[in-house]
């Protein structure tokens, strides 16, 4: 196993950074500085993944035996509502868009911010507001409507604090609209001389992607919760079968949002990807316009499935037909993408640091979410398998062993430039692989339990399925150790860590160009870029190879 | 190439104090403001899309009951209403070309008259709604629909008066919607009056006013959405 991070022994770490810039609380929760604005979403999502994962861990130890054990029904659904909130609301909408993009992507087309650094920091309080009524809501009682606040289980039949719930997603909702108005604006207006639309790092057109589809999609979200708090508070009847309302209705609006959201938690990883493989390939990527493309593509046609998730909701027939064959087609730009990185490790000089374990984690785990999600767009298929444990496996496969993997290949990749320090490799890659494991244990069998017919949100089973979710809760701890480790480690590598120097990996990109941790305004001398994206191979012709 | 590092250089040490940081130029931080208020717009339009979606749907299936509906509300105030929005564009705009053309008290005067435009919309509104809570057309505990006894007309069934409460749930959330967006406005009205009264928009910068005019201008053009939608259902009895 080779690696390409030996650095020598004589570097130090740069005397003006982001970090230096001011000390003390105001400097920090008033900075305007992209930079630190990413650490501001780091930390607070980093704490809501926690909660959320707790919640995942008692979720998983009820199901350990068939019978309810510890918690009662209603506490079961508060428990998996508010698992299922925390994640895709708090953690996988923001991840890497807020954190990660908000750090590097100005860099990365060589800009000095942000075109709107105050909206930046403006979209940090916005999600932190919203972040406290969802608490509040959890606090005081709990929400158990699901993720998806069903009507009319969320406006008329339920007695916990759904309002609260509701309308903190929809705050949170705008600084996700905050944040990719940013990005897309940014992308636009902020390029330095040079860098030409053509030229960018593939992880900006994924992100542009992104943030159209943030930008189209969560208003729709945002009215759709305003009309079920509407519904719930003042008790007008939008969604309310006694007064006429379409339950389905809400349905459909929910997830002209939820599908698309869907690619806010999965095209950044994309993105990711794109950069880790060619950086650790030591390899051009393969079909640089077919991968930027397919991110626009997925972009656009994630508009046009939502239905897919309603098909045991009685919409027509032919309707039915057509969000089916519309599922199948967008497989097509994802497919694109994973031949693309593979295409571009063949024959490449492969380093396994850590980013790139995660990245091979990606590619496989991120596989199986996809192809099982072609099984989900066959009507026949989902008749059987609709709210079963299944889909919870699938999804699964594509959020967390897609966007969590994802993110942490590049949360480990970019670490360096973010401290200044390197991760250790030996515990570093050791996390992935337990990562790896642990999620196929605990996952795989949800598919075989969904396809036998075990239900979604039951506390209780029957024992025949015992032997599968024991395996699922055991895989669930080895799992749980994969992702603590991290916490640990890169924690300590802030203070003892090996200084890292401006471009460790020898990557091609702009922010590997400034130094780590990057100055106030990232760069000394406005960049002026000559070269295409990735263009590993003149790299790889003027310097040895190390490692 | 070198020429615009060079610039970048030079412009750092002697910077327009309007210019902030990020930017080169005074000509690029205008174009990346104006375009990122198209993109807000964007997602305003789609905001309002969903409930102009769920409108279409309920107004397919619920069609007598939303001509009801519509019939029950005051044309004449609707109307007045939809005449006040169209001024106050006309004055925003004039606003908009006293700062281009750096007419300092026109353009405190033009906002002015806007703002008064603005609120006299609110304080009909308000009206509008106190009469339909008069009326108990409000939908919620007290809602009860009467048929507004049209000479000529049939009287409207128990189940269409009844469906009714759906056209007024949306007529309340749209126009409901539509009027915090206003008060929003009213709001960044007040702030951009004393802003330009202390001389803050010279001509080479009211980016901030004329950003302020696509937003209101925006407003605008969705009440003349949602004044045929709402008030003009086939308002001629023979029509339908
Ligand atoms: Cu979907």
């Amino acid at each position: 196993m080779s690696t390409a991070t030996q650095v020598p022994a004589a570097l130090e770490m740069p005397r003006d950074t982001y970090l230096n810039a001011g000390y003390g609380v105001k400097s920090w929760f008033l900075t305007k500085d992209h930079k630190r604005i990413a650490i501001l979403y780091l930390v607070s999502i980093t704490m809501f993944f926690l909660f959320g994962g707790l919640m995942a861990v008692l979720i998983r130890l009820e199901l350990l035996t068939p019978a309810p054990d510890l918690f009662q029904s209603d506490t079961y659904n508060k428990l998996f509502t508010m698992h299922g909130i925390t994640m895709v609301f708090f953690f996988l909408v923001p991840s890497i868009p807020a954190t990660l993009g908000n750090f590097v992507l100005p860099m990365m087309i060589g800009a000095r911010d942000l075109a709107f650094p105050k909206v930046n920091l403006a979209s940090w309080y916005i999600f932190m507001i919203g972040a406290c009524f969802t608490f509040s809501a959890y606090i005081s009682g709990g929400v158990d409507t699901g993720w998806t606040f069903y009507t009319p289980l969320s406006t008329s039949y339920l007695n916990t604090h759904v309002v609260a719930a509701a309308l903190g997603i929809m705050i949170a909702g705008f600084a996700s609209i905050f944040t990719g108005l940013n990005f897309i604006v940014t992308t636009h207006r902020m390029r330095a001389p040079g860098m030409t639309w053509f030229r960018l790092p593939l992880f900006v057109w994924s992100m542009y992607a992104v943030s159209l589809v943030q930008v189209l999609a969560t208003p729709v979200l945002a009215i759709t919760l305003i009309l079920v708090a509407l519904e719930r508070g003042f008790h007008i009847g939008i969604f309310n079968p006694q007064l006429g309302g379409d339950p389905v209705l809400f349905q459909h609006m929910f997830w002209f949002y939820s599908h698309p959201a869907v690619y806010i938690m999965i095209l950044p990883g994309f993105g990711v990807i794109s950069e880790v493989i060619p950086c650790f390939s030591r390899k051009r990527i393969f079909g640089y316009s077919a991968v930027a493309f397919s991110s626009v593509a997925i972009g656009v046609f994630g508009f046009l499935v939502w239905a897919h998730h309603m098909f045991a909701a009685g919409i027509s027939t032919y309707s039915a037909l057509v969000f089916s064959l519309l599922s199948f087609i967008i497989a097509i730009p994802s497919a694109i993408k994973v031949f693309n990185w593979t295409a571009t490790m063949y024959k490449g000089s492969i380093h396994f640091n850590t980013p790139m374990l995660y990245a091979l984690a990606f590619i496989g785990l991120f596989t199986i979410g996809g192809l099982t999600g072609l099984f989900l767009a066959c009507l026949g298929i989902d008749m059987h398998v609709t709210a079963t444990y299944f889909v919870v496996a699938h999804f699964h496969y594509v959020m967390v062993g897609g966007m969590l993997v994802a993110y942490l290949a590049g949360l480990h990749f970019w670490w360096p430039k973010m401290t200044g320090r390197m991760y250790p490799e030996p515990p570093a890659q050791l996390s992935a692989l337990i990562t790896f494991i642990g999620f196929n244990i605990t996952f795989f069998p949800q598919f075989v339990l969904g396809y036998m017919g075990m239900p979604r949100r039951y506390h209780t089973y029957p024992p025949e399925f015992q032997v599968l979710n024991v395996l699922s809760t055991a895989g669930a701890s080895v799992l749980a150790v994969g992702l603590l480790l991290p916490m640990f480690y890169l924690l300590w590598s802030l203070k003892y860590g090996e200084i890292a120097g401006n471009n460790p990996y020898r990557a091609t990109g702009l922010e590997w160009q400034t130094e780590s941790p990057p100055p106030m305004h990232n760069f000394h001398e406005t960049p002026i870029v000559t070269q295409e994206a990735y263009d590993y191979e003149s790299m790889n012709e003027e310097e040895v190879v190390i490692g | 190439m070198d020429s615009h590092a060079a610039t970048v250089e030079a412009g750092l040490h002697h910077r327009d104090p309007e210019l902030h940081n990020q930017f080169d130029t005074l000509e690029q931080q205008k174009d990346t403001a104006h375009l990122g208020m198209w993109v807000f717009l964007i997602t305003e339009i789609m905001f309002f899309g969903g409930l102009f979606g769920a409108y279409l749907v309920y107004r397919n299936l619920y069609y007598p009951a939303f001509v009801a509906g519509s019939n029950s509300i005051s044309i004449f105030w609707g109307t007045l209403n939809t005449a006040v929005l169209i001024c106050s564009s006309l004055t925003m705009a004039m606003a908009v070309h006293s700062a281009a053309i750096g007419a300092r008290k026109l353009l405190v005067g033009f906002l002015s008259l806007t703002l008064l435009l603005g609120l006299i919309f609110l304080a009909v509104k308000g009206k509008e709604y106190y009469d339909k809570w008069t009326e108990h057309h409000v939908p919620g505990a007290n809602f009860h629909f009467d048929d507004p006894e049209r000479p000529g007309e049939a009287p409207v069934p128990a189940d269409v008066a009844s469906q009714t409460s759906i056209y007024f749930s949306l007529y309340f959330a749209m126009t409901g919607m539509h009027a915090l967006h206003m008060i929003i406005g009213v709001g960044i009205l007040l702030a951009l009056i004393w802003k330009a009264s202390r001389g803050s928009f010279p001509p080479h910068h009211y980016t901030m006013v004329e950003n302020f005019g696509l937003y209101w201008h925006f407003v605008d053009i969705i009440w003349i959405f949602l004044f045929p939608l709402l008030y003009l259902i086939s308002r001629t009895p023979a029509m339908h």
